[in-house]
């Protein structure tokens, strides 16, 4: 791919949208010299060099020749295919070429926050990751792993490092997923300091791995190693072995905020075919949401492939729901609303729920300790359900529905 | 050739603010004095009285080829021709008609389509030579690139459906020869879309042409014993009628089905606007709304649809172009009628051939503004798209960011007069925002575009108080114009550098009322985008 002093980065073709292709030689002197072709050439020409330039500077990078061949990409993706090119080049790494953060401040995502949606956005393709707030999601997944071909990890982990810095993706959860370890150890390095709410960590078959993801995390953000981190960890278990660890690997560390299923790996794994009913992945998914509550921590479910199929979806997801899985992956953003109705409690659900709740609250309030509905005797735990219920219901909106 | 030369004209600025020519080719023009401000005078056009004893009482006035057909009508240099664009980019009529003018040896004709497509990328070739001298009508492509550029003789002049009807009847342009080509025609020059191997639907937009010009032609590859059922084109306007093999691919006529978008983003801005119509109470039993053939309005007849069902409610009318989209309402009974001013697919086709609730409009009754009335301001809600709108909600349709030719107008100027005038835009394009300070060329007043509905939130008139209050309580992301386009500009890195324009005309933009509403400056050669 790299002639020794030469680097290419990014995508060329007619078809291409929202990025470009760079090619950066590393010259003796003679400072930056930019060629530009774009076919925005004559709205963003100056910005479009003005990026290179930067980029590059930043980078300690003061004499090369660059070619550019532009398809309309904004510049947090310019910057990082111009560093990706330049590194592939044997530029110096150890410079700074990440492009001026632009995303508003933002807090830190809960522990226990809905996670009904993940969105899953190759790392390596920034059209798909510009809008992919706007369709609401409760967590977006910038994925370096799958979605991305081995030639371009490091393309990518630029990628999604600058996109981080750089898109609002508005109320969603910000998530990586990493490569398996090792290789995923130094994706959190470029990364972390961008704070992410959560990293999704593949392949997960022990206690270890997530100790070592944590203690990297740590390093990276200079935290103690008794304070609690704020990037949370969700380890997907898409292996026979990692299925069986499911409660170990839950309670490995308090940064486990969720434990979600990898099914093709899975599968795979098993040998055996994954159907639409699902039933050969039925063990292990009981398994997985016996282990997380165990360990007091979600149960997310895996992905549903097909795009097209939206009964599919919503039979998948409320078969999910009923198991106690609390939310699940999606491919495309149409499946977001999907799927949060499919985990939204029922208008029935909520109306019985906030009834026991009223009667729970009724008989604390005058100190009974049997809490009772008409005639009927209700036990604590079905009290402890509905409270939770009643809580997911206001998270998501539904509760002023359900009560006028 | 003189590029510029003739073009030389004294600028005046209009009601718009936009500097224009006062003279277009060689006619003197009427600068835009706002929305309704130009009071028409006189007449309208007539085209010569003819005597039935010139015409063969049997009614046959078959005429061996174009060529011939042509010299009996009498073509020399300098004339004006005229062709619609019913049958997309798979037409092959105005090409043909045009060769066979320069095979006669006749030059510096005047072309007045429609509209024109890829598919008349030749007419290139014959402006170079000299046998076109210039087009009034859209361009795009590798036409748009050749006016853009300057290269054009005359200036372009875009026009309205509505406004080609309009400069037609006010004799603002004069028809020569109007060459009609016709899915099924018979010997007398009845002649109609809806049946035959080319089958299109309507030929609306080749009425005007058909009634106000010297000569008709009409070019068929289906001729049928007289009578032609239904007509939309009478014989009594027509001269003759040439049979050809062909007069187009039918599969770039119509497209065997249309597809919605499958993009997300456009996905969310279709269902965004359906809520409005929704929210804003505008869906409402015996409404009516127009959507063309775009990816998001046809998702967003999909949204309507659904929530219609779920209301119980039925639109009295819609309006096309159709497709397969609009023919299920009016199968499913959630419309009584389809009023089509033009047909996208083989399910529209087949319905406005079979059904008498499809019915064919023309320019005259949809969007003429020179008339007593017309459909389009009686239209509760019409969903349109735009390459730009400014932050004073005008809109521009013809030209790129960059000042390139891109699209004709179409209907998209009569349809602002509709009830709620909603543009339905991705919030950028590539790289480049659709919200901007000022449009590049102005196509449609700020004052007749109600709403913008982007991905990242939808943007009201603040001139339209009564939607905006008709929304209190929706949980639609209605926010200020400004604050979309600064979220933008934030994504894309700033607001684009205006691109450097000739100070050379090579088009304008004429309002419904034949007005000058802009001028398009030529885009230098340096400024290409590659």
């Amino acid at each position: 791919m790299s002639a020794a002093g030469r680097g290419e980065a990014g995508r060329a073709g007619d078809d291409v949208r929202s990025d470009l292709h760079v090619a950066v030689e590393l010259t003796a002197s003679g400072g930056l010299e930019i060629e530009l072709i774009s076919r925005v050439a004559s709205l963003y020409g100056d910005s479009i060099r003005e990026t290179v330039r930067s980029t590059l500077s930043g980078m300690g990078v003061r004499h090369a020749r660059v070619q550019v061949d532009d398809k309309g990409a904004v510049p947090f993706v310019i910057a990082a295919r111009v560093e990706a090119a330049a590194l592939r080049a044997g530029a110096p790494p150890g410079g700074d070429g990440r492009p001026e953060s632009t995303v508003p401040a933002r807090t830190h995502s809960a522990l226990d926050r809905l996670r009904r949606s993940r969105l899953y956005l190759p790392g390596d393709q920034p059209k798909l990751q510009l809008n992919a707030g706007l369709h609401r999601p409760d967590g977006v997944i910038l994925d370096l792993e799958d979605s991305v071909h081995s030639d371009h990890k490091d393309a990518a982990r630029l990628m999604v490092r600058n996109a981080l810095r750089c898109v609002d993706f508005g109320g969603a959860e910000r998530m990586v997923r990493i490569n398996p370890l090792p290789l995923g150890l130094e994706d959190l390095d470029a990364i972390v300091p961008e704070r992410p709410d959560m990293v999704l960590l593949p392949k997960t078959e022990s206690a270890d791995q997530v100790a070592a993801v944590d203690a990297r995390i740590r390093e990276v953000l200079g935290v103690a190693s008794d304070a609690e981190s704020p990037i949370w960890i969700m380890p997907i278990l898409e292996t026979a072995l990692g299925i069986e660890r499911a409660l170990e690997v839950a309670a490995s560390s308090p940064s486990v905020a969720a434990l979600t299923i990898g099914l093709e790996d899975y599968t795979a794994d098993l040998g055996v075919a994954k159907t639409v009913e699902g039933a050969e992945s039925a063990y292990a998914r009981g398994r997985l949401v016996n282990a997380a509550t165990a360990a007091g921590v979600q149960a997310i479910d895996s992905v549903f492939g097909d795009v097209g199929d939206e009964e599919g979806l919503r039979a998948w997801a409320g078969r999910s729901r009923a198991l106690g899985f609390e939310g699940m992956g999606c491919v495309h953003p149409r499946q977001i609303q999907p799927i949060h109705e499919a985990f939204a409690p029922t208008t029935g659900e909520i109306e019985k729920a906030l009834r026991i709740v009223a009667a729970f609250e009724e008989a604390e309030a005058k100190g009974l300790g049997v809490v009772s509905l008409g005639t009927r005797m209700v036990d604590p735990p079905v009290v402890l359900r509905a409270q939770r219920l009643v809580d997911v219901a206001r998270r998501a909106g539904l509760l002023e529905e359900a009560e006028s | 050739m003189s590029v510029g030369k003739e073009r030389s004209a004294d600028f005046v600025v209009n009601a718009a603010g936009r500097r224009v020519p006062v003279v277009v080719n060689g006619r003197s023009a009427v600068p835009f004095a706002g929305v309704g401000a130009s009071i028409p005078h006189g007449p309208k056009h007539g085209p010569p009285i003819r005597s039935t004893a010139d015409y063969p009482a049997d009614g046959d006035k078959r005429s061996p080829n174009l060529r011939e057909a042509l010299e009996r009508c009498g073509l020399r240099d300098g004339m004006t021709i005229s062709t619609h664009h019913h049958l997309r980019n798979g037409d092959q009529v105005a090409v043909a008609a045009l060769e066979a003018a320069a095979e006669l040896g006749v030059k510096d004709l005047m072309w007045l389509p429609s509209a024109s497509f890829p598919c008349h990328e030749p007419v290139v070739d014959l402006m170079r030579s000299g046998v076109v001298h210039h087009i009034e009508g859209s361009m795009n492509g590798p036409l748009g690139a050749y006016c853009s550029r300057g290269h054009m003789r005359g200036l372009g002049v875009l026009r309205s459906h509505g406004g080609r009807w309009q400069a037609i009847q006010d004799g603002e342009v004069h028809i020569d020869i109007a060459v009609i080509a016709a899915p099924t025609a018979d010997a007398f020059g009845n002649a109609d879309g809806s049946h035959g191997p080319s089958a299109c639907g309507s030929l609306g937009f080749a009425l005007a042409d058909s009634i106000y010009a010297d000569h008709v032609i009409v070019v068929t590859d289906h001729l049928v014993p007289f009578p032609c059922i239904p007509w939309q084109i009478q014989g009594n306007n027509v001269d003759f009628v040439v049979e050809v093999d062909s007069i187009g691919d039918p599969k770039k006529i119509v497209s065997g089905t249309t597809v919605v978008t499958k993009s997300p983003d456009r996905l969310l801005i279709a269902e965004y606007v359906a809520r409005f119509v929704r929210d804003a109470g505008i869906m409402k039993d015996g409404f009516s709304f127009q959507a063309g053939a775009g990816g998001i309005a046809l998702a967003f007849v999909g949204y309507i649809r659904q929530m219609m069902i779920d209301a119980g409610v039925k639109a009295r009318f819609v309006r096309g172009g159709s497709s397969s989209y609009l023919v299920d309402l009016l199968n499913e009974g959630l419309t009584d009628y389809i009023l089509d001013g033009q047909t996208f697919d083989l399910a529209g086709v087949r319905s406005i051939g079979e059904d008498p609730r499809h019915v064919a409009t023309s320019p005259f009754t949809s969007y003429n503004y020179h008339g007593k009335g017309n459909f389009a301001s009686m239209v509760d809600a019409v969903v349109l798209g735009a390459t730009e709108v400014d932050v004073g909600f005008n809109a521009n349709v013809v030209t790129h960011s960059d000042g390139m030719l891109l699209h004709g107008i179409g209907g998209w100027q009569n349809c602002l007069f509709a009830g709620c005038t909603i543009l339905a835009l991705p919030s950028f394009r590539d790289r480049i925002p659709v919200i901007v300070d000022e449009v590049t060329t102005l196509t449609g007043p700020g004052e007749l575009v109600d709403v913008i509905v982007t991905e990242r939130g939808i943007a009201v008139n603040p001139g339209r108080a009564d939607l905006l209050a008709a929304l209190e309580g929706s949980d639609l992301p209605i926010r200020p114009i400004e604050e979309i386009k600064a979220e933008v500009e934030r994504l894309v890195g700033g607001p684009p550098a205006k691109p450097a324009l000739g100070d050379e005309p090579v088009a304008v933009i004429q309002w419904v009322d034949g007005t000058v509403l802009d001028t398009v400056w030529r885009v230098p050669e340096a400024t290409d985008s590659a």
